[in-house]
């Protein structure tokens, strides 16, 4: 008798009809988006504050090189000693002093620039400051050796290396990010949602262990049967929860950014002041281009069907193993000394994948590791978008079939056991032992 | 075929540890068959056998003629000695989706179940949490999942723990009542005085091994010792109790009846009948009490773990 389906129908259902989920999978995209609105909001308010920075130039090579912006007001002084610039800045409450030894020659302005402040300045302040006295040094320093202004304006120069492949593909260093993003993101869901729904389905398995339901069921059903019903259940409610979340959290983000005005999209970078430096030379325009390429050269359709593939494979291989050990357990406590052997190879394959695959996504590290079934899911999702071979793939994702059965084999023997074993903490080699039962 | 179930020299070992060395049981249909043997016998594992939750090493089981397969879980209603339910989900739904897995539908289960909580008088409980009942209404409801689908066989491992005297009576009936209507139970206890009343065969398991089976009366008939609870009364106490013990094998007795001088447990040999000794004690005094000593379910059961 086949009741796989009534299985999978009564776990979903529980687990979508308990309170504690129902209440996390409302209030987490609402916490979360509460978080970065308050962290988009205070950074907002921090840049919304208004500096004044005094400058005390006595070598007077440095006149013009600030302009006032909406943030931050230059005051220039003259005709004061030290001494008294800094009890004025104290008095006027002021950012802080920017001074100027008096010196005799251009050259030396570099190294006689101190800058006085209440508290330690940020950086971005300071290497602002830095870029600009350096660029007008620069420009005089040509202009003394009579160079005119437009010839150094027509030198500058941005150097773009176009990249293609050998079979003709385009991409750009932006490209690479994009990769890197879509792998990324891949990888770290994964590794999420393996985390957070292993645990889930170990749990609902000690919870028929503890209410004793378990030898009730089963002699109605075969374990493996039950099993399967219990990790398929679980994972469609995941979906679920996740659907919800990333839906809820988008229509969020929308209204509160629409309600407060808060552009939330620039919270999450925070050197945004130096990207912007280092993006005005390209242009806006030029970057959305190059963002649109960049998409539509990730090889999509082998990304979505490699995601789902991998993404199942390397879900039920974890989940299954996360049953057997709700099965060889009596309470959650006792599962501290099997998770460490779970979570090793999750955690490896996502160190691999954030160091290793960002480095060289071909090289030999990022290569083997993504054709070992433990680590393969993780790694090969992050390699993909760089572009891998079909048969790297399916071979990858045929051992990782394989070694998901065997899983399924294992833990369905561990699970059979397992269940009508009460009061004792299995050892591994009692483990090993049921194996033979 | 009279056999609901046989099970023809079943073994089982986990490791090392043998559970069921060649154990070979009958159960007659209609019967109330007595699964019997101490703490970690080898109970549990055979019923688990039956049940299909563990495989036999060796042996077979059969059920009405053929070889247990998946298809006769319906057939089996099974409440465990480790029994439960799920603590969070409703009694209704939880019956429903436990009679489901039996092979019911939906539909039928519902008025199978409707009938059976009006019996029980347990209709308003059906959208309870389990977690809200006590736990003898818990067991209530684990009864009647367990016999809803009408199962052929019906195996309880200690039924009545965890009920009131009341209850365990109305569960005891309804048992009963279930054997009325066709049903064979197998019954694994070691509440002795429960044997007593229901079963009629009885098989007694120890360390592994089937010690004994058979109808209750003919273990019974087997056990008896041709002993006799004798009370008379005499004016010459002394010298009575001297001329039969001279006669007969005699032992102290201690059961309670009004003001009897003389109480004693006389064993009779073979070549002596009952009419016999009867005869002879009339001649000697006046007797009130005369029984055949019949050996309970409880001391069949002593002596015979005892005695291996």
């Amino acid at each position: 008798m086949n009741h796989l389906p009534l299985i999978i129908k009564r776990e979903y259902l529980t687990k979508v009809k308990n309170k504690s989920f129902i209440i996390m999978t409302f209030l987490s995209p609402l916490i979360m988006i509460a978080l970065i609105a308050v962290v988009a909001y205070l950074s907002q308010l921090n840049n919304d504050k208004k500096r004044t920075i005094t400058i005390l130039d006595e070598s007077g090579f440095l006149k013009d090189v600030f302009q006032n912006t909406d943030n931050t007001t230059y005051n220039n002084l003259d005709d004061f000693s030290l001494e008294e610039a800094i009890t004025l800045v104290k008095e006027t409450n002021g950012y802080g002093l920017l001074h100027v030894t008096k010196v005799d020659s251009l050259n030396e302005v570099s190294k006689n620039i101190k800058f006085y402040s209440e508290e330690t300045p940020s950086l971005t302040l300071i290497s602002g400051i830095e870029s600009r006295i350096e660029r007008h040094l620069r420009d005089k320093k040509l202009q003394k050796d009579g160079v005119s202004l437009a010839q150094i304006e027509a030198a500058k120069t941005n150097v773009d290396i176009a990249q293609e492949s050998f079979d003709g593909q385009k991409s750009s260093k932006l490209d690479n990010v994009i990769k890197l993003a879509f792998g990324g993101i891949a990888g770290y869901l994964l590794f999420m949602f393996i985390i957070i729904y292993g645990n889930m389905i170990m749990r609902s398995v000690i919870e028929e262990k503890t209410s004793r339901i378990i030898e009730v069921i089963i002699s109605s059903v075969k374990p493996i049967q039950l099993m399967m019903g219990k990790i398929i259940g679980t994972s469609l409610a995941g979906v679920t929860q996740f659907a919800i979340w990333v839906i809820l959290g988008g229509v969020l983000m929308v209204v509160v950014s629409a309600i407060f005005g808060i552009d939330l999209a620039q919270a999450s970078a925070p050197q945004q002041e130096l990207m912007n430096q280092a993006m005005q030379a390209e242009g806006a325009q030029a970057i959305a281009e190059n963002l649109i390429n960049g998409i539509n050269n990730l090889p999509i359709l082998n990304l979505v069907i490699a995601f789902v593939f991998f993404f199942i494979g390397g879900y039920l291989l974890y989940s299954s193993l996360y049953a057997a050990i709700g099965a060889a357990v009596d309470n959650e406590t006792d599962t501290q000394q099997f998770m460490l052997p779970i979570l090793m190879p999750l955690i490896l394959a996502v160190y691999v994948g954030v160091f290793t695959v960002i480095e060289d996504p071909h090289g030999t590290v990022s290569t083997v590791f993504s054709f070992i079934p433990f680590t393969s899911p993780v790694v090969m999702l992050m390699r993909i978008p760089f572009g891998v071979p079909l048969w790297q793939q399916g071979l990858s994702l045929l051992l990782l079939i394989g070694t998901f059965m065997f899983a399924v084999w294992f833990a369905a023997k561990i699970y059979r056991v397992g269940i009508l074993m009460y009061g004792k903490k299995p050892t591994y080699k009692e483990l090993f032992k049921w194996l033979k039962y | 075929m009279n056999d609901l179930l046989v099970a023809d020299s079943v073994s089982k070992s986990f490791g090392n540890f043998k559970a069921l060395n060649e154990v070979s049981i009958a159960v007659p249909k209609g019967s109330i068959f007595g699964l019997l043997g101490p703490n970690g016998a080898g109970k549990t594992t055979l019923i688990r056998i039956i049940n299909q939750i563990t495989m036999p090493d060796e042996g077979t089981v059969q059920l009405d003629g053929q070889p247990l397969k998946s298809e006769h879980i319906r057939d089996i209603g099974y409440l465990p000695e480790e029994r439960g339910l799920y603590k969070s989900m409703k009694v209704g739904e939880q019956a429903l989706y436990l009679a489901q897995l039996k092979g019911m539908s939906k539909s039928e289960a519902k008025s199978r179940l409707k009938y059976w909580f009006d019996k029980l008088e347990i209709g308003d409980w059906w959208n309870k949490k389990i977690q809200e009942l006590s736990k003898g209404q818990a067991q209530k409801i684990q009864f009647v999942v367990t016999v809803l689908h009408r199962p052929k066989l019906l195996i309880f491992d200690e039924p009545f723990s965890g009920f009131d005297p009341i209850n365990a009576n109305l569960i005891k009936d309804e048992i009963l009542q279930l054997r009325e209507e066709g049903a064979t139970v197998i019954f694994s206890t070691h509440r002795m005085e429960s044997v007593e009343e229901l079963c009629d065969h009885i098989a007694l398991i120890h360390k592994s091994n089937k010690i004994l089976d058979g109808k209750l009366n003919d273990i019974k008939r087997q056990f008896k010792t041709n002993t006799f609870e004798v009370g008379l009364q005499s004016n010459n106490s002394a010298s009575v109790i001297a001329e039969i013990k001279e006669k007969f094998e005699v032992l102290p007795a201690t059961f309670k009846n009004l003001n009897d001088d003389i109480k004693l447990n006389v064993k009779i040999d073979q070549t002596t009948s009952s009419n016999d000794l009867l005869s002879f004690l009339a001649s000697k005094a006046e007797v009130h009490h005369f029984v055949e000593v019949i050996p309970t379910a409880n001391d069949i059961f002593i002596q015979t773990v005892k005695n291996n």
